[in-house]
């Protein structure tokens, strides 16, 4: 899948100096923040449809435990041998792909879609800035992820496979599994960290020091405001999981016992460790990341949807500073929360109640801004284009997401919910039908810009449809089977627990929940066809959509629609000066129904 | 393209980028060592009684190297001082004490690594331990199984929690004859020993990276960076200014794991 231009080997890097230079130093080591933007987002929409295939081969086995996989399964006999043999999914090998679907979906798909790919090519331009303030770092950030991409790509290939310890890695289990999967992924980390790291360093620079002249703080569009907290977030909470990464690293390479306990048994063997580490310390330091990083996810998917609102409703948004204070709040109130992911650990209900009054306390700043969003609509003579529809999806959708939340966020109604498919529901629906749907809505929204001109509306149509729909059919079900008590990160999807196999068993799974496997399936599968036309609508829209007829055809305030299309090497024609705030649509008495924020009173 | 304020300082924040950067740059370091520290305070409370040890690493050693490193912060200073004053002939001179002072720290942790790695526990078969270094060893091990002898410096205790504690009573030194028949296992003093070990290799050995990084960036400010000198001081004086940030942050977290380490 990988096959696109950036694999290409590296000894050109010198080239990347010279201005009127060719292929490589224009696409391959660019500096010059578009660029890198677009390899970020090609890049990651590659993950990306590698996570769903995963996913896809994961339903199958679910749905058919230990029957060879149609279509894809002679591949993957013939890729990965032993663990697929005859083209069927051995429960290793799904360990394998659970754990990786989730890494690939977090840590290379989605965040360096929604902060590398978007936040690398329109925060410069809706500052005003003619690039980040550290180019070089910025290019050396997304080499950085390719790099720690590949590894983690790679280890699919080697003896023993993937990392199967699911995406949180929790030790023992991550240690004891005596393949060297983990030990990729702890190096992939490494290496996706690092780049995360780079780009927040960046980011915050950037917005912090090249705002153009009148860009004050309470200027700028909210997606900068979401992109300046994501960066904060990203730079102060992944270092800790970079700590965690390293102890692992030295307990699986070294063999330290961080993570080990005195005592540790592994296959009804005393392990020869000297003990004395804790398993809770790495649920801490990985949660102290990885809540934050939920806030990661979201934050940029309600950048992209707040722009795209205030310019399909041809109002102000409504509430701008709540809006900007709600996401400064979440982004302080996201570093103590974590530990609502470790109610049933055993850590103490006196420590459970301190994390479940502050996860409750996050919810308002979230609400605060679902809210805001919402009442933008109210009076709005609304454009519905394509970007418009994923966006009003997306409200409810991370609405149902986020409420579902709640009971989670309990300690005592997570007893009965924790580790259930109601879980799994719940978090796709912010990410999958959230924020994997206002990145749809960026990319509609955007590409006039990048490519001057539009992706078809017919089809836009289709793949918004096709997606919503089947979205929900594969993510309702689940709240149900959860309910019912079916367990996560069951090879067999729980026929073990099924009456079917158990009659008699008190609390075993109905035929009816059971059933509800191949439906989703099958909801899968379709969504898989409607991506289709999005994927053809992307690249033949590049050479063949309709040319713009302006640099601005949504008729938007923002900054980046007052540049040439694309946008050259440098961003700006002539130097920017702002006069305005960021929304100025249908303001009384004005010729336009929009004033650009560089447009002289 | 230009990119503003590479240079001079945004005149409403006080600041040009990189030192900004800089400064982000070791707020995410402090996140990354704070992780590290509350893992060993974490490791440490949880550790059973007795067991967590004390007076394992060598106080004067630690000491003369965390003088080293206060030295080379000074000399940082002075370096960028004197790139203020434009006087480049004592920037080269002061760069090149930091760097020779950076290398002492280097030699002188490699010197306590070394003396750890050679550093035996070795459980005996009639349930005493000895501890100490070779002398000589002439043991093999086929089949996990001990042949041949070896002379360890160091003690034999009879209840392993001695080992531990060696701050009141300083570990007798006397030449022990060890027969590989006594020898029920023996293990080095390496990060695999202890779980203070594991914190101590890890901890001290990322920040050894962060000092050789640092030294790898000063070195080449000092020798072919300095080139920029001729052609924008400024520049090359805000160079000196942020590799000295970093320098000097390298330098606090020593001064956190010296006593966190050694003293307590």
């Amino acid at each position: 899948m990988q096959s696109d231009a950036q694999t290409l080997p590296y000894p050109h890097a010198h080239e990347a100096r010279h201005e009127e230079a060719g292929f490589w130093s224009t696409y391959v080591f660019s500096t010059d923040h578009k660029i890198i933007g677009i390899q970020y987002g090609f890049t990651a929409l590659c993950f990306l449809l590698f996570g769903f295939f995963l996913m896809l081969m994961m339903r199958w086995q679910i749905a058919h435990p230990g029957q060879p996989v149609p279509v894809a399964g002679p591949l993957l006999a013939s890729v990965l041998g032993d663990v697929a043999a005859k083209g069927t999914i051995s429960p290793d090998l799904y360990n394998s792909f659970g754990a990786m679907h989730g890494t690939i979906m977090v840590f290379m798909a989605i965040v360096p879609l929604a902060f590398g790919a978007f936040g690398n090519y329109l925060v410069p331009l809706q500052i005003g800035a003619p690039d980040m303030a550290f180019p070089r770092v910025n290019m050396a950030s997304y080499q950085f992820y390719f790099i720690g991409g590949m590894i983690m790509f790679v280890s699919f290939f080697i003896p023993g496979g993937a990392a199967q310890a699911g995406w949180t890695s929790y030790p023992p289990l991550a240690e004891a599994i005596p393949t060297n999967g983990q030990t990729f992924w702890l190096i992939g980390m490494i290496f996706l960290i690092t780049s995360s790291l780079l780009g927040a360093v960046n980011f915050i620079a950037t917005v912090i020091q090249l705002r153009a002249p009148g860009m004050t703080w309470m200027r700028l569009p909210f997606f900068v405001w979401a992109q300046f907290v994501t960066a904060f977030l990203l730079l102060l909470a992944f270092p800790p999981l970079e700590a965690a990464g390293v102890m692992q690293l030295m307990d699986k390479v070294a063999h330290t016992s961080f993570f080990l306990p005195t005592g540790l048994a592994v296959g009804g063997k005393l392990a020869q460790v000297s003990g004395g580490g804790s398993p809770l310390l790495w649920q801490h330091l990985f949660w102290f990341l990885a809540h934050p990083e939920v806030y990661v996810l979201i934050l940029p998917a309600m950048g992209i949807v707040a722009e795209i609102i205030a310019n399909n409703t041809r109002k102000p948004l409504w509430g701008y500073k709540s809006l900007v204070y709600s996401a400064l709040t979440i982004g302080f109130l996201s570093f103590i929360v974590w530990a609502h992911h470790m109610y049933l650990t055993g850590m103490g209900t006196k420590i459970a109640t301190f994390f479940q009054t502050t996860t409750m306390i996050i919810s308002i700043p979230s609400v605060i801004i679902l809210t805001c969003m919402f009442i933008s609509l109210w009076g709005g003579s609304i454009r519905f284009n394509t970007p418009m529809l994923f966006v009003m999806a997306f409200l409810p959708m991370f609405g149902i997401g986020g409420l579902t939340g709640l009971p989670l966020g309990f300690s005592y109604s997570d007893i009965h919910l924790h580790d259930t498919y109601y879980v799994i529901a719940h978090f796709h629906y912010i990410v999958a039908p959230g924020t994997i749907f206002a990145m749809f809505a960026g990319i509609y929204y955007w590409f006039p810009k990048i490519t001057g001109r539009m992706m078809s509306e017919f089809w836009g149509r289709v793949h918004f449809w096709g997606s919503f729909i089947f979205m929900n059919l594969i993510f309702q079900p689940m709240f149900a089977q959860g309910m019912a008590g079916m367990l996560r990160r069951m090879a067999d999807g729980g026929a073990n627990y099924s009456q079917a196999k158990a009659p008699g068993l008190i609390g075993g799974l109905s035929p009816t929940i059971m059933g509800l496997h191949t439906f989703i399936l099958w909801a899968g599968v379709a969504l898989a066809f409607a991506q289709i036309p999005f994927i053809i609508n992307l690249f033949w829209s590049i050479r063949h959509g309709r040319p713009v007829d302006s640099d601005n055809p949504w008729e938007a305030t923002t900054l980046e629609w007052q540049t040439p299309t694309p946008p050259p090497h440098g961003n700006f024609d002539t130097p920017v000066e702002v006069h305005r705030g960021p929304y100025e649509y249908s303001v009384p008495g004005h010729a336009q129904d929009f004033t650009p924020q560089n447009t002289p009173d | 393209m230009n990119i503003p304020y590479t240079v001079t300082a945004r005149p409403d924040t006080g600041l040009y980028n990189a030192k900004l950067g800089i400064w982000l740059f070791l707020a995410s370091e402090v996140m990354l060592f704070g992780a590290l520290f509350s893992s060993y305070i974490l490791l440490r409370v949880g550790s059973q009684d007795g067991y967590w040890p004390h007076g394992w690493l060598n106080i004067p050693v630690g000491t003369v190297n965390t003088l080293v490193l206060i030295t080379s912060s000074i000399t940082t200073v002075m370096a960028w001082a004197s790139c203020k004053m434009s006087q480049f002939g004592r920037f080269k001179f002061f760069h090149a004490c930091t760097l020779l002072l950076a290398l002492t720290f280097v030699c002188i942790k490699s010197y306590e690594y070394h003396d750890k790695f050679t550093h035996f526990e070795i459980t005996l078969k009639d349930g005493t331990w000895a501890d100490g270094h070779f002398v000589e060893n002439h043991l093999t091990k086929a089949n996990n199984a001990y042949t041949g002898y070896a002379i360890l410096k160091g003690h034999i205790v009879q209840d392993r929690k001695e080992l531990f504690d060696v701050r009141e009573h300083p570990a007798a030194h006397k030449e022990i004859r060890i027969e590989g028949a006594q020898i029920q296992s023996m293990e080095r003093y390496g990060p695999w020993h202890h779980t203070y070990l594991a914190i101590y290799f890890t901890l001290t050995g990322l920040h050894a990276l962060h000092v050789i990084g640092g030294a790898i960036v000063i070195g080449f400010l000092w020798g072919p960076g300095s080139r920029l000198w001729k052609t924008d001081p400024e520049r090359f004086t805000n160079r000196i200014e942020i590799s000295g940030l970093f320098w000097h942050f390298v330098d606090l977290v020593w001064i956190f794991l010296f006593p966190v380490l050694y003293l307590l």
